[in-house]
């Protein structure tokens, strides 16, 4: 057990110690200094107040055994056997991971009639693919799926699983972290591994204003997961490595009161995630018509128009072109953002694209700490120039 | 007249209005029919007969009065914080807080739902004292009950422990058919607390809710948002849906409703009052997670800046795209 001890008598000024406390969780009762339920266990009052003020007191806890889990797991995230690209992303980190402690690396299927489609994994440096195919597992019900992937971390005890942060991911990790009563880290954009195979989380929080890292330290398995586009995708290789190890499951544990009545695909329309070249419109555009030109650029360079979250807000583009912590992670190759400030939750959301390139009239805006070229100027002047070079080339 | 012979399932509030001799007899048909009549009743051979001539025999749709319950939260109004990369303390710029807003989504769902289907809408909260704000603004929007959870040996929870001491504190709260979560708070903006509530509670979960496209007494039709492809899926009660944002649009709070409500009481909840007394559970203590270090964002090392005349910037950018090979 541990908690935190306030000592009073070597509480040097009640009011210094409150005013340390960044989450106001500490008040004054009687005279005297308490903590009330505001509290986050930070501990900053530990540290920085006078010594032995506030004492953190720990008790020590059974330690498990982390040699009996072994191998780094991935979900396999698809529909009708068509894998969702972050599968193979988290594939590859699993890989560069799993070496570093020398475990192997296992992909989860699970769904039906998929026996033939889970081979494509075989060419990701998988060690073993484990395959659940029922009729039950067809499509995505969270109770069916949970209980094959507790079956699968019961029979093979992976030391951490990955999970891509997808609509299906983002409800199964949460549903079997809290069935296997262990640790779970959303949305890591950074992870590595130490050598007593703890996993090292790191994940943007306050809407990215700053890193935390995360450790479980005592508890197995850890699991993480991950955006679309923050890993590197591996390479395909030629040849099938690895093997399928069926998996079966008693059917009455796949039982749910959850009936998938249809699904239907949204029209096809283009996702700003999927395109390589984005053009974004921040609050430096000054009107909705003016949108035009940038979409204009934005077709040169076979690309996307995409927007900062007060463009959607006056509903001049739709939120599904948002980029940000409350819109959409983009990676494109190549990024002009146009009179955009740059706000951490703007960045959050695009700082691992390749090339940044930003235009905004104040030398001064925080885009240009994250922009590899920033260009001091009036978009309105650069931009209309810029389209008629590309199109006095085009035509030449 | 016989219309058939059902077992006492299927007879269900005969003795509301009975005298000695007549009833009203609600009579189920299905999960959203039922026909309801006057008869004469007796007892023939241990069983119960009712007779009736009545030729109004009406068929009226089934409503089940909804118990509702919502999770909220309270959230630093502006996400400004900043570590201070020397000594790696945390700098928190006003102690401002609001309602987390996908949590409006989700109450207005609950306002739709009831006003359609009648019931009552619980409220519930876990944090310090000050967050019974976010259950008074609730209450101006229309909620009937509210609960906080709050007890300082909840501090440092993970989502894994957090989640646990709100089904705690839903199981000492009552029995509801359907829990509303938001999308995700906007300081924590992980997504995980609703799915790992419902595995506590053990009853089935959708996120990324949509759209409710039908609603009876025992279930809910719904269309989950899987970004290529929507499902709709049909949960029996009772069950927790994560809204998306749009669903609905929230309403405004009511300045009658916040006079009305202004000195109702709210529950509150701390530890004794849990059924699960092991304070292994909670807090930081029933806490996998466990944050090692802060640190600000990195800032991209390179970069280069360029400024000087329009003619001169589109020019160095046009030549620019030419070589990263775009044009």
């Amino acid at each position: 057990m541990a908690k935190l001890v306030v000592n009073q008598k070597l509480v040097s000024s009640i009011q210094d110690m409150i005013s340390l406390c960044p989450f106001g969780a500490m008040e004054e009762k009687n005279g005297e200094l308490i903590i009330n339920a505001a509290c986050k266990m930070c501990r900053l009052c530990v540290k920085k107040g006078p010594k032995g003020a506030v004492e953190y007191v720990e008790e020590p806890r059974k330690i498990i055994d982390k040699d009996k889990w072994k191998g780094i797991a991935v979900y396999v995230d698809h529909i009708d056997g068509v894998m969702h690209p972050v599968t193979y992303e988290l594939l590859g980190k699993a890989k560069e991971l799993a070496a570093k402690i020398n475990h192997p690396v296992y992909a989860v299927m699970m769904g039906s009639g998929i026996t033939k489609q889970c081979h494509e994994l075989l060419h990701y440096n998988v060690d073993k693919v484990f395959v659940y195919d029922h009729e039950k597992l067809a499509r995505f019900i969270i109770e069916s799926y949970t209980a094959a992937f507790e079956d699968f971390v019961g029979r093979i005890k992976p030391t951490a699983i990955l999970v891509g942060a997808t609509p299906v991911g983002r409800q199964l990790a949460p549903r079997l972290a809290a069935r296997l009563q262990t640790g779970l880290t959303a949305d890591c954009t950074v992870l590595d591994i130490n050598e007593n195979t703890d996993l090292v989380q790191i994940r943007p929080a306050f809407g990215g204003n700053i890193m935390a890292q995360i450790l479980t330290p005592n508890h197995r398995p850890q699991m993480a997961t991950v955006r679309y586009k923050v890993m590197d995708a591996p390479r395909r290789n030629q040849e099938e490595l690895g093997k399928i190890v069926e998996c079966t499951i008693a059917p009455e544990k796949l039982s749910t009161n959850v009936k998938v009545l249809d699904i239907i695909a949204k029209e096809k329309e283009q996702f700003i995630e999927a395109s390589d070249v984005l053009v974004v419109a921040g609050r430096g555009v000054k009107k909705a018509e003016d949108l035009q030109m940038l979409k204009e650029l934005a077709d040169l360079l076979k690309g996307q128009l995409a927007c900062t979250r007060p463009v959607m807000e006056s509903g001049w583009l739709e939120a599904k072109r948002q980029v940000g912590l409350s819109g959409r992670t983009v990676r494109p190759k190549l990024m002009i953002t146009c009179g955009v400030s740059g706000s951490v939750q703007f960045t959050a959301g695009m700082n691992h694209s390749e090339q940044i390139i930003a235009i905004n009239k104040d030398e001064n805006a925080p885009i240009f700490k994250t922009a590899h070229y920033g260009l001091v100027g009036d978009l309105y002047e650069i931009i209309p120039a810029l389209i008629n070079q590309i199109k006095e080339r085009k035509g030449a | 007249m016989i219309i058939g012979f059902y077992t006492i399932d299927n007879l269900v509030s005969f003795l509301l209005q009975a005298d000695k001799t007549y009833c009203f007899v609600t009579l189920f048909l299905s999960e959203n029919w039922y026909y309801q009549f006057p008869a004469k009743w007796g007892v023939q051979n241990d069983a119960m007969i009712f007779q009736t001539r009545s030729r109004f025999i009406t068929e009226k749709r089934k409503v089940k009065s909804m118990n509702i319950l919502v999770c909220i939260k309270q959230v630093p109004e502006s996400n400004k914080v900043e570590v201070d990369p020397v000594t790696g303390v945390l700098k928190r710029n006003g102690a401002d807080s609001k309602m987390n807003p996908y949590d409006l989504y989700a109450i207005e769902t609950a306002l739709r739902i009831k006003e359609q289907e009648g019931g009552s809408i619980c409220v519930l909260t876990m944090g310090p004292v000050q967050a019974e704000k976010v259950i008074r603004e609730a209450f101006a929007m229309g909620a009937d009950r509210g609960i906080l959870i709050s007890d300082r040996k909840f501090g440092g929870a993970d989502v894994l422990a957090t989640s646990y001491t709100i089904s705690q504190g839903i199981k000492s709260a009552g029995d509801f058919d359907l829990i509303l979560c938001g999308k995700q708070t906007t300081d924590g903006d992980t997504a995980q607390v609703g799915p790992e509530i419902s595995e506590w509670l053990n009853i089935p979960c959708v996120s990324n809710v949509s759209r409710i496209v039908e609603l009876d007494g025992n279930s809910i039709a719904v269309e989950m948002d899987m970004t290529d492809d929507i499902e709709i899926t049909k949960i029996q009660f009772p069950c927790l849906l994560a809204v998306d944002k749009d669903i609905f649009m929230p309403r405004l709070p009511s300045y009658v409703k916040k006079q009305e409500t202004k000195d109702r009481e709210i529950t509150v909840i701390n530890f004794s009052n849990l059924k699960d007394q092991d304070e292994h559970h909670y807090g930081l203590n029933g806490s996998p997670t466990q944050v090692q270090r802060i640190f600000p964002p990195e800032v991209n090392a390179h970069r280069e800046m360029w400024s000087g005349t329009a003619e001169k910037l589109t020019g160095q950018l046009f030549h620019k795209l030419q070589e990263l090979k775009f044009i």
